[in-house]
Formats: C-alpha cells, sequence, structure tokens
C-alpha cells in the first residue's frame, strides 16, 4: 500500500466512515480530552508529523527526551515503588514504614500531619483536632528519630512531602542520620519544597512569597555542598490537577514553577547545570489514559527544551525531567469503593507508560480516610503486578510511534507552551499566581468539570451511571482521639528534657541568619540538634519573614 | 418571590483542600444564592463570627483533613452559645460513613459525602432554609 495521504483520507473519510456513521452514529458528536484536545476519527502519520521517523521524540535517553530519561528505562531497573504514608505518631508510622520495606517497597515516603506542615507543634491552638490526622505529627527531632528507627538512612531513599517546613525537616532527616552515623553526603531522597504551588493550590504557606523562595533556594545551595544525592525539589503538578486543572494545565503551571525556581537559584548566583539535576518533577495520573501517557511525554520534551534554549544548560543530566507520580485522589469514588482498584491500576499504567522514575498507588478507601493497611498492600502490589507480569517494563516508552499519543504529546505540548508563554507575559509564575491568573483558571476547570459530570457529559461508573446499593468499606483507619494528648505528653517531656538555654541561643542566631543574607540551613541545623521544636523554629522564621494570608 | 437564600461556604481547619468549598459556592451562586467563601485554615471563631455577622441562613463546612469530629460540632456549640443556633450547618468532605451518625447527633444537619452533586445539596438547602 502506498503511503496515505491526505486525499486518500478523505475518501475514506467521505466514504467508509460517512457511510459507517449513518447507519450507527458516534456516542458523542465530538470527542476530546481532559484538556479539550479533539480527538479525531483517526490518527494517521500526518497527525504525528511522521516524516519516516519523527524527528521531534528522539531516542531514549537522549534530548528531547521524550521516549524516557533513560536509554533502558524498566529493562534496567523498575521504577521506585514509594507508598505515601505516614498517619498518628511517630512510633505507628515507623511500624507501618517497616511493614511496606517487608513487603517490597523499595522507597519511603512521608506524610507529615499538617501541624508540622504549616509549622505549629501538637499543643498550639490552631493544631485541635489535626494532629496525626492526614500524616505523621513531628514536632521535634524526638520524634524523627523514633520515625526512623532501625531504618538505615544509608540504604532507604526517603521523600518527603513537605514544603514550607522543608528546610526544619530536611535538617532533622540529617541529624537523625548522623546519628546512625551516615553523613549527609549519602542521604538519597527528596523534599518536596514547592512553595509556589502551596499559593495556587495545596494551601499549606506560611511566609509571604518572597521570604518562601528565599528558604527555597537556601535550600538548593545547601544541599548542592553538603546532601548531593537529595533530590531539593520536587516541583508538583499534583496538586494543581487535584484541584481541577487539566492535563495541559497541570504540566504548563508546573513547568512555569520549575522556571521561577531556577530564575530565583540564578539569581542568587547558582550556577544552571550545578542545580538542575537535583530537581525532580511530581505529576499526577488521571483517568484519561492516553491523554496521560502523553502528557508525561510532552512535559519530559517541553522541560528539556527550556533547560537547553532558555537556560542554556550544557550538561545532559540537566534536561532531564525525572518524576515521582501519584494516581488521581480525586478520582477515587465513595461509591462501590472496590472500583477504585481497577482505576488505580489503570492511572498506574499510565504513569508506567509514560516513564515515570517512581510511583505512589493510591487505595481504594481513601473517599473516606487515610487507607488501612489491606488496602496500600492491594495498591502496592497493583504496581507490582505492572512491573512483573503485565510485560510493558520489557519495552521502551512501548507506545512511542502511536499516532494517537504522538498526536497527544504534540498538541499538549503546543497548548502548555502557549500557556508558558503567556505566564511569562504576565512576568512569571510568581507573578501570575499573585494576579490569582493559575488559581482562577484551576477553579474554572474544576468547576467545568463538575458540571460535565452532572451533565452526564463525563460518565464516574457508580456516581452518574450504574449505581448499585453501597456495601459499607469495613475497616476505615480511625486515628484515635489520644495520639492528640500522646503527642503533647511527648513534646512537654522533650521541653524538660533538653537545654534551654542552648535552643535559646540557636534560636536567635536563626533570626540573625534570617534577618540577613546568611544561608538558613546551618541555624536552623543546630536549632534542631538543640531540640527546638518545629513550632518554635517556624515562629522564630515568621517573627522576621511575618505571614502570609489568602487573598 | 422567595427571598433569596445566603450561605456561608467554610473551611475549618488546616487543610488546604479547597476544590469542593470553592465548586459548592459557586454552584450555589450559580442558582442565585448569596455565598460568602471564608478561604482557608478558618478558626470555628472565625466562621461563626462570619456567618452571624453577614446574617446567613445556613453554612456549609469542608473539610478533609479528618479533624471533623473535632471542628464541626464545636461550630454548631458556639453558635448556640452566640444566639445564633437557627442557622442550619451541613458538612463535607472526607468523612467515614461512620462518623455521620455522630455528627448529626451533635447538630450536622447532612453530610454530602464526595461524589455528591450540586443539584443535590442545592436542592437539599432550599427544602430545609425556611422560606
Amino acid at each position: 500500500m502506498p503511503n496515505l495521504t491526505p486525499e486518500e483520507l478523505g475518501r475514506w473519510q467521505e466514504t467508509t466512515l460517512k457511510k459507517s456513521v449513518s447507519k450507527s452514529p458516534a456516542r458523542q458528536p465530538y470527542f476530546e480530552t481532559t484538556s479539550h484536545i479533539e480527538l479525531k476519527d483517526i490518527f494517521t502519520p500526518m497527525d504525528a508529523g511522521d516524516d519516516g521517523y519523527m524527528p521531534d521524540i528522539g531516542l531514549p535517553g537522549e534530548f528531547p527526551f521524550t521516549r524516557g530519561v533513560q536509554p533502558t528505562m524498566y529493562r534496567g531497573r523498575f521504577w521506585t515503588m514509594r507508598q505515601y504514608a505516614g498517619f498518628a505518631t511517630a512510633e505507628e508510622t515507623n511500624q507501618r514504614y517497616r511493614y511496606l520495606l517487608q513487603q517490597g517497597q523499595t522507597g519511603l515516603s512521608v506524610a507529615f500531619d499538617l501541624p508540622t506542615q504549616i509549622g505549629y507543634d501538637s499543643d498550639h491552638p490552631l493544631s485541635d483536632g489535626e494532629v496525626g490526622k492526614v500524616g505523621v505529627a513531628i514536632d521535634s527531632l524526638k520524634d524523627m528519630e523514633i520515625l526512623f528507627d532501625s531504618i538505615p538512612l544509608d540504604k532507604v531513599s526517603t521523600s518527603m512531602t513537605i514544603n514550607s517546613t522543608a528546610a526544619i525537616l530536611l535538617a532533622m532527616y540529617i541529624a537523625v542520620a548522623e546519628k546512625q552515623g551516615v553523613k549527609s553526603d549519602m542521604l538519597q531522597g527528596t523534599i518536596q519544597n514547592d512553595v509556589l504551588k502551596e499559593y495556587s493550590a495545596r494551601g499549606t504557606y506560611i511566609f509571604p512569597p518572597q521570604e518562601s523562595m528565599r528558604i527555597v533556594t537556601d535550600i538548593f545551595a545547601y544541599c548542592k555542598d553538603f546532601v548531593p544525592k537529595w533530590n531539593s525539589i520536587s516541583v508538583s503538578g499534583y496538586h494543581m490537577r487535584e484541584a481541577g486543572s487539566t492535563a495541559v494545565q497541570e504540566v504548563a503551571f508546573t513547568l512555569a514553577d520549575g522556571i521561577a525556581y531556577l530564575e530565583a537559584a540564578i539569581k542568587k548566583g547558582l550556577d544552571v547545570d550545578s542545580i538542575a539535576s537535583r530537581i525532580s518533577f511530581f505529576f499526577c495520573s488521571h483517568n484519561n489514559f492516553l491523554e496521560e501517557v502523553a502528557k508525561f511525554r510532552a512535559a519530559r520534551r517541553i522541560w528539556a527544551k527550556i533547560m537547553k534554549e532558555r537556560f542554556h544548560a550544557k550538561k545532559d543530566s540537566s534536561y532531564m525531567l525525572r518524576f515521582h507520580t501519584q494516581t488521581a485522589g480525586c478520582t477515587l469514588t465513595a461509591q462501590q469503593p472496590e472500583n477504585n482498584v481497577v482505576r488505580v491500576a489503570l492511572q498506574a499504567l499510565a504513569a508506567v507508560l509514560g516513564g515515570t522514575q517512581s510511583l505512589h498507588t493510591n487505595s481504594r478507601d481513601e473517599a473516606y480516610a487515610l487507607p488501612n493497611q489491606d488496602s496500600v498492600t492491594i495498591a502496592l502490589r497493583t504496581q507490582q503486578i505492572i512491573a512483573y507480569e503485565s510485560g510493558v517494563t520489557d519495552l521502551t516508552d512501548p507506545l512511542g510511534g502511536s499516532y494517537a499519543v504522538e498526536a497527544l504529546t504534540n498538541e499538549i505540548e503546543k497548548k502548555a507552551e502557549e500557556y508558558i508563554n503567556k505566564i511569562d507575559e504576565m512576568g512569571g509564575a510568581i507573578k501570575a499566581i499573585a494576579a490569582g491568573y493559575i488559581q482562577k483558571e484551576i477553579a474554572d476547570s474544576a468547576y467545568q468539570y463538575q458540571k460535565d459530570i452532572e451533565s452526564n457529559k463525563q460518565i464516574i461508573v457508580g456516581i452518574n451511571r450504574f449505581q448499585s446499593a453501597d456495601v459499607p468499606l469495613k475497616d476505615v483507619l480511625r486515628i484515635k482521639p489520644e495520639v492528640e494528648d500522646y503527642q503533647k505528653q511527648k513534646l512537654a517531656r522533650v521541653k524538660a528534657d533538653r537545654n534551654d538555654a542552648r535552643v535559646m541561643e540557636t534560636l536567635v542566631a536563626l533570626k540573625k541568619a534570617a534577618q540577613g543574607t546568611d544561608n538558613l540551613m546551618p541555624s536552623i541545623l543546630d536549632a534542631v540538634k538543640a531540640y527546638a521544636t518545629l513550632g518554635e523554629i517556624s515562629d522564630a522564621l515568621r517573627e522576621v519573614f511575618g505571614e502570609y494570608t489568602q487573598q | 418571590m422567595a427571598r433569596t437564600i445566603r450561605a456561608l461556604i467554610a473551611k475549618p481547619g488546616l487543610d488546604g483542600h479547597d476544590r469542593g468549598a470553592k465548586v459548592i459556592a459557586r454552584a450555589l451562586r450559580d442558582a442565585g444564592m448569596e455565598v460568602i467563601y471564608t478561604g482557608i485554615r478558618q478558626t470555628p471563631e472565625q466562621i461563626v463570627s462570619a456567618a452571624i455577622q453577614e446574617g446567613v441562613d445556613i453554612i456549609g463546612l469542608s473539610i478533609l483533613s479528618g479533624a471533623h469530629n473535632r471542628l464541626f460540632p464545636k461550630i454548631v456549640q458556639l453558635l448556640r452559645e452566640k444566639g445564633a443556633g437557627d442557622i442550619l450547618v451541613f458538612g463535607g468532605g472526607i468523612i467515614p460513613v461512620d462518623d455521620i451518625p455522630g455528627l448529626k447527633e451533635a447538630g450536622i444537619k447532612e453530610i454530602f459525602l464526595p461524589g455528591s452533586s450540586t443539584e443535590d445539596i442545592i436542592r437539599y438547602i432550599r427544602e430545609i432554609v425556611p422560606a
């Protein structure tokens, strides 16, 4: 058969397709992805820009990394299976971590409770009702010692979802490692440290943006010198997607934030190539399977070009967008919750086909509460089934060259770049957030999505179709209210046992550093080691930096 | 014509997940109600004083952190203490089914779980708010 021409495609549309559609019309007059990219009747080499081998996609492990950051991908080794976990006290969470590691999980991922994320100790009035709820409560180094008890920090890699208080938690991790005899240059892991998306989507900000960016870049500089294997930021689109953005917006707003961090680091005098490879990303994997696969591929390509063309990075490793993925929490239904296992499996498969470096799979019961142990086990097994049974891991970028996937990849790239250009025109991500632009775009998409469900344009099984009588989930994890008292007592003991004069000394030094331009990390590390609490350290910084309130 | 219903959509506690709250606020507004949205991280005291000051008929609380058992009842209790016990309170978020009876006993009129439609919530508010 000769090469497909536009004329030949037109003939097919006018004859075969038209005849068929006139007999049995399509389910919808128009098909599109969640980002409103049109899905045509058929994708062909013409849509994918196929000119022999598509020049834009390159080869795995090479610029622009569309097909993956490594040449072998999962033929070399699987992604890191990393379940985000943390609840109640450090004691209980330590047990869960040791269980997960025994079950074959290959990295840890710490969820902190909200007071820890917002810089309040467990005995603060605003912590009332929140202690240990969405993650583990950490008040002082003491809790961190318990959290990683019997877990060798030179062997595991640990990801910590922590932003406004990232410097404090990183300092505590370094201090615990020291006590285990592990030097900071051996530590592997990630702190989220992405404060910009806290203003636009996630909400755990403390300080105004300018001061927050100073802390972020202080961490970059410190890690470069003392914790070189550590990912000093995980620029996150996940939370913007969960807040309702489309796939295109997720890519665009995340990369725009990434640009802002790099610009801030460069302004501080850091060399692009010295920090670029320690910047990692975090994306969501949502329901629309092929769009998600294309999204990951597009994100890699756009970032590679940004690093090369905008920042003039020289090293190959600077071009590589490495990312963690979590399946989409907002897609989990409270109705027929067992169906969530299937949703998660598909989303996880999309992440793997998109070339993720690590993955968290959500649990079936998370529309109700934090997951119980059985649910977490199924979620982890889902990843293991994809890795060991599905066969997709034996090929690198197996969907590469699919007309539909390449066309979607191109289209997402184009639309995301339009957004990035628009944000550039506004003066960058920090300005766009301050103007409320990103928040509004996300809120509009969230509202549209809800309306699409309510008008049955978007079907969600068990919600607006195929409903059935609910069988309530058993054994939903409950955080006992006693956790709060236990945590407060532990905090009181720490305060009674420490040298208060030394604590004061370190806090005064920290404030002084904050008022000047010294890197904050050494002072925070001193304070942490003196058992100054997370709340005390945060308060010291609040005194100097002030607090941000939502506009 | 019926008078305009005034609603306060509030986020007690520390969680920043405001997607649901914002969607509900907008849907109620589109349905012709007057809606005040508090923004995130509001204390029970702030919510109650906003509700009284704005003279609302009903408060919708959204929380996804698991602190509902502590914070929802506290808000109802504070309303009663301030002589505003006639302001109705409903809630939504990530809430285990087993917690619902206790919350209703504490004076929360209704709990909407993930998957609830805004149409149902609008219908519910119109039913429950006295004309």
